[in-house]
C-alpha cells in the first residue's frame, strides 16, 4: 500500500534555498500547506559547509552597479544582466532579514554588520559570521522555519521522480529512508532545491549528499539543464580530503606561495593577487604545479596558503574554523605553519533552467539555489554570491509558487489536480526499480567501482582543463558506466536505512548530470570562465555568447542555444 | 585516516549493507556521531589509533534504527519546544536596517550558537540516559542562546519552557556534555545559568507581588 500525501507546495531539499522558499511561502499565506522533503535532516544540508560569507551592498562606499559589474565580469559576461541587477537589488534586504531572524553576523565595534574582502569583489561587501557563515545561515533559517506550523517536514525522505501530466507538474514520488516505503506526494507546485552535483568529481569540497538528484529528476521530466559545462574549482582545499579552506583566508590577507616562496599570482592576477576570481586562480595553481613549482606530498602536488603574518588574534577571531580544520584534518596549525592546498571541485554554476522567479519551462515546477541556473553566475561564480543567491531566489521561488498554488486552490483544484492516471502508476515505476536492486541475484562489480570510475574520468577529462578528444572519451565512458550500473552488485536486501540502495539511485542521477556536463563542455568550443578548452583557449563572443540548454533524450543530451541578456555592460576582455 | 574513512572503506568494498550517516566530513554537518572506543565522537574527526583496532558503536541513549543509525526524532521535537527563534514585541521593518549588536553582545551568546546538533552530548548525559523526556544539553543551550541575544525579548517565556517538565532543573551538573562537545560549546554552563536565571526571575516576581 502506497502512502499518499497532499500539499499545495512540495519543496525538495532543505538547505538555504529550500528553507528560504518554505518560509516565503508560509508567510505569503497561512492557508497553504507546505511539504518540505529532504534526504537528510535540514541542518545536515550542505549549506552548512559554506564558510566565507554572503555578498550584499550594505556599505555606503559600495553601490549596486558595482556589485552587478563585479558579478558580470566574474561570470565572464555569461550572466543574464537583468537577473544580476535584480539579484544585487534584493540581496541587501535578505541579509537584513536573516539578521532580524537571529543570524549571528560578525560586527563592527559600533554594532553594524562587518564586511570583508572576497575574490573578484572590488570592495569589502561580503557579510560574514566568522568563517562559519553557511552554518549559521542554515541553522538560523531552520530554527526560524520551526515557527510555522504550515511547514510539514519529511526528514530523511529521498525524492526519486516527478509526476507530470497535462503539461504540468502534479507531484512527486519519495522514499522514506527508515522503511523504504514509497509515497506519492501530490502538489500544485514543486520547488527543487537540492543543491549541486560535486560528488561526480573525485576531488571535491562537497559533502557526500551532493549528487545532483534534483537536477536529474527535473531533466528526466523533460526540463532542460542550462550551462552545465561550467564547474567551479576552488583554489584552496586540503589535499587528500578536499576539505574547503575558505577564500576568506585570502580576504583577510593570506598569501598563496609556491616552492620558491614566491607569491606566484603576481604572474597571473597582478592587480588583484590573492583576490582574483576562482577560475583564474585555480588554473594558476595547476600551472605552477605543472611547471614544477609545487610541493610533493602523500596526496599529490600542492602549494601553500600562508596565514602566519595575520597573527593568532586575527586567525582566531576571523578564521577560527580554518584553524580548527587545519589542526583536526591536516595536523597543521596555521598560526605557525602554512597550510598545504590544491584546487578542488566546488560548485556547479549550471543547473535547472529557470527565470528570475524560479519558474522552469514546466508549469508548476520551480527551482532555486545551486540546483537552479537563473543565471547570475554565468561561466564563473564569485565567492559569497551563492548564499545570497539562495536567499534571493529561494524567496522569489517560494513567493511565486505560493501565489500559483493559491490561485489553483481558489480555482477549486486539489493540489496536484486530478490525475488522469492513478498515482500508483508513478510509484510502481520506482517500486520496480527498487525491486530490481533488492531482489537481484548475483551482480558483478561493486557500486563503488562504478562511482570511482565516474569520479576519475570527470576529474581527468572534464576537469579544469578540457579538450575535444578527452570530452568525447568521457561521454563514451559515461554511457558505458550507465550500461554497467544495472548489473552492479548490491549487498543490502533490507528495507531499513538501505543506504546502498540510496547510493545506487544517487549514482544513477549523477551519471545523467555528468553526461550533460561532458556534452555541454564538448559543444562549447571556446574558453570562458571556469570552462577552459586547451584546443580553443580564447573566448569567442561571436559564436558562444550564449547559454546552452541540454534536454534529456534516449540517445543522450540534445542541445539548444539561448541568448544572453545584456543590459548595460558590453562584454570586454576580462583582466584582474 | 579517520574512523569515517574506515567505515566508508568497509561499506564500499566489504559489505554494502553497513548503515551510517555522514555528509560534510569536515565536522560541521553533525551527522556522523558514534561511540569510538566507548567515547562519543564525530567519526570524521576521530583518528584511527596506532594499533589499527577500534570499536565503533551507535551513540548511547537513542533507539538504534540500523547499525550506527539512531533515532533522533525526540531531539527534533525538543528543538521546537525551546522556541529557537527571535521573539519580539515589535519587529523592526527591513528598511530600518539591522539591529545594532556590539561585538561584546555577540560574544555573550556566540559559543552557544555553535552547536551542530550532533547528539554527542545526549549520548554522554546520564540524566537523559535515565529520562528520555529530559530537555537535554543541546536543546537547552540553544534556547539559552536566544535568551542571551540582545535582539530577543522572549527570555521569560523561554525560561518557563526550559525549566518546565523534565527541564533544566533535572540536570545534575555532571558536565559530561561539555567534555564531549566537538565544538567547544559548554551546555553544562548553559543549564546551570538557566537554573540561576529562572530562580532570579521567580524571586523577582515574588518580590513584586509582595510590594
Amino acid at each position: 500500500m502506497v502512502e499518499k500525501f497532499s500539499h499545495d507546495i512540495a519543496i525538495v531539499g532543505a538547505g538555504a534555498a529550500g528553507l528560504r522558499a518554505a518560509i516565503a511561502a508560509a508567510t505569503f499565506s497561512d492557508k497553504l500547506s507546505i511539504g518540505l522533503l529532504s534526504k537528510v535532516y535540514p541542518m545536515r544540508s550542505h549549506t552548512v559547509s559554506a564558510e566565507g560569507g554572503t555578498a550584499a551592498v550594505l556599505k555606503e562606499y559600495d553601490s549596486l552597479d558595482l556589485h552587478a559589474l563585479d558579478t558580470i565580469k566574474g561570470s565572464d559576461y555569461l550572466a543574464d544582466q537583468d537577473a544580476v541587477e535584480l539579484f544585487v537589488r534584493e540581496a541587501p534586504s535578505e541579509v537584513i532579514q536573516l539578521e532580524h531572524w537571529g543570524c549571528p553576523w560578525s560586527r563592527e565595534e559600533d554594532g553594524k554588520l562587518a564586511a570583508r574582502a572576497f575574490g573578484g569583489m572590488s570592495v569589502k561587501r561580503t557579510l560574514f559570521a566568522a568563517d562559519k557563515t553557511g552554518f549559521h545561515l542554515l541553522h538560523t533559517l531552520f530554527q526560524h522555519s520551526l515557527k510555522y506550523p504550515s511547514i510539514v517536514r519529511y526528514d530523511e525522505w529521498f525524492v526519486l521522480s516527478l509526476a507530470v501530466e497535462g503539461g504540468a507538474v502534479r507531484g512527486l514520488v519519495a522514499l522514506d529512508l527508515r522503511t523504504s516505503e514509497l509515497a506519492f506526494v501530490s502538489a500544485s507546485a514543486v520547488i527543487v532545491a537540492t543543491g549541486g552535483a560535486g560528488r561526480m568529481y573525485q576531488f571535491t569540497t562537497n559533502g557526500v549528499i551532493k549528487t545532483g538528484d534534483g537536477m536529474a529528476i527535473a531533466y528526466r521530466a523533460g526540463v532542460p539543464l542550462k550551462d552545465m559545462e561550467f564547474i567551479q574549482f576552488h583554489p584552496t582545499a586540503l589535499p587528500g580530503t578536499g576539505i574547503l579552506i575558505t577564500e576568506a583566508s585570502r580576504g583577510e590577507g593570506g598569501y598563496l606561495k609556491n616552492k620558491d616562496g614566491e607569491r606566484f599570482l603576481s604572474r597571473y592576477t597582478p592587480e588583484k593577487m590573492e583576490l582574483g576570481p576562482r577560475d583564474i586562480l585555480s588554473r594558476a595553481l595547476v600551472q605552477e604545479i605543472r611547471e614544477g613549482r609545487g610541493f610533493e606530498g602523500p596526496f599529490g602536488a600542492y602549494l601553500l596558503l600562508d596565514l602566519r603574518h595575520l597573527g593568532e588574534k586575527v586567525i582566531d577571531s576571523k578564521l577560527p574554523f580554518v584553524r580548527e580544520l587545519a589542526l583536526n584534518y591536516a595536523k597543521i596549525d596555521p598560526v605557525k605553519e602554512p597550510i598545504p592546498v590544491r584546487p578542488a571541485q566546488h560548485y556547479t554554476m549550471g543547473g535547472i533552467h529557470t527565470d528570475v522567479n524560479g519558474r522552469t519551462p514546466l508549469p508548476g515546477l520551480y527551482s532555486c539555489g545551486e540546483a537552479a541556473c537563473v543565471t547570475i553566475n554565468g561561466a564563473n561564480r564569485l565567492g559569497s554570491n551563492s548564499l545570497s543567491e539562495c536567499l534571493v531566489f529561494g524567496r522569489r521561488a517560494g513567493l511565486d509558487a505560493a501565489s500559483f498554488a493559491l490561485s489553483r486552490r481558489e480555482g477549486g483544484h486539489n493540489p496536484g489536480g486530478d490525475l488522469s492516471v492513478s498515482s500508483e502508476q508513478y510509484t510502481s515505476l520506482a517500486e520496480e526499480k527498487m525491486n530490481r536492486l533488492l531482489k537481484k541475484e548475483g551482480g558483478q562489480e561493486r557500486l563503488a567501482e562504478i562511482r570511482e570510475s565516474l569520479q576519475s574520468l570527470m576529474e581527468t577529462k572534464v576537469g579544469i582543463f578540457r579538450e575535444d578528444e578527452g570530452l568525447r572519451e568521457a561521454l563514451r565512458e559515461i554511457r558505458e558506466l550507465k550500461g554497467r550500473l544495472p548489473s552492479a552488485k548490491v549487498d543490502d536486501r533490507g528495507r531499513t536505512f538501505n543506504m546502498e540502495m540510496v547510493h545506487a539511485f544517487e549514482l544513477d542521477f549523477m551519471l545523467d548530470v555528468a553526461e550533460s556536463v561532458a556534452y555541454s563542455a564538448l559543444m562549447r568550443r571556446e574558453s570562458r570562465g571556469a570552462h577552459f578548452r586547451t584546443d580553443f583557449p580564447k573566448r569567442d563572443d561571436r559564436s558562444f555568447l550564449l547559454h546552452q540548454l541540454s534536454y534529456n533524450t534516449p540517445e543522450g543530451p540534445r542541445g539548444e542555444k539561448l541568448a544572453v541578456n545584456v543590459t548595460r555592460w558590453q562584454p570586454t576582455e576580462r583582466k584582474y | 585516516m579517520f574512523v569515517l574513512d574506515a567505515l566508508n572503506y568497509a561499506s564500499d568494498w566489504l559489505d554494502g549493507s553497513l548503515a551510517f550517516r555522514w555528509s560534510c566530513r569536515m565536522g560541521v554537518c553533525g551527522s556522523c556521531g558514534a561511540l569510538v572506543n566507548g567515547t562519543p565522537k564525530l567519526t570524521c574527526a576521530a583518528p584511527i589509533p596506532e594499533t589499527g583496532e577500534v570499536l565503533i558503536e551507535p551513540l548511547h541513549n537513542f533507539p538504534v534504527q540500523k547499525d550506527l543509525v539512531v533515532d533522533i526524532g525526540g531531539f527534533m521535537e525538543k528543538l521546537v519546544r525551546v522556541e529557537p527563534w527571535i521573539i519580539r514585541e515589535r519587529e523592526r521593518a527591513l528598511e530600518e536596517g539591522e539591529y545594532p549588536q556590539k561585538p561584546e553582545e555577540l560574544e555573550k551568546y556566540d559559543q552557544f550558537s555553535a552547536c551542530i546538533n550532533c547528539m554527542l552530548c545526549y549520548a554522554a548525559c546520564p540524566v537523559f540516559a535515565a529520562d528520555k523526556e529530559f530537555i537535554g544539553p543541546a536543546a537547552a543551550a540553544l534556547g539559552f542562546r536566544y535568551n542571551l541575544d540582545s535582539r530577543d525579548e522572549g527570555a521569560n517565556e523561554r525560561l518557563d519552557l526550559l525549566t518546565g517538565g523534565a527541564g533544566a532543573f533535572d540536570c545534575t551538573f555532571v558536565g559530561e556534555c561539555s567534555i564531549v562537545c566537538p565544538k567547544n560549546v559548554d551546555p553544562a554552563l548553559a543549564l546551570q545559568r538557566i537554573k540561576i536565571d529562572a530562580a532570579v526571575t521567580s524571586l523577582k516576581s515574588i518580590m513584586r507581588r509582595g510590594k
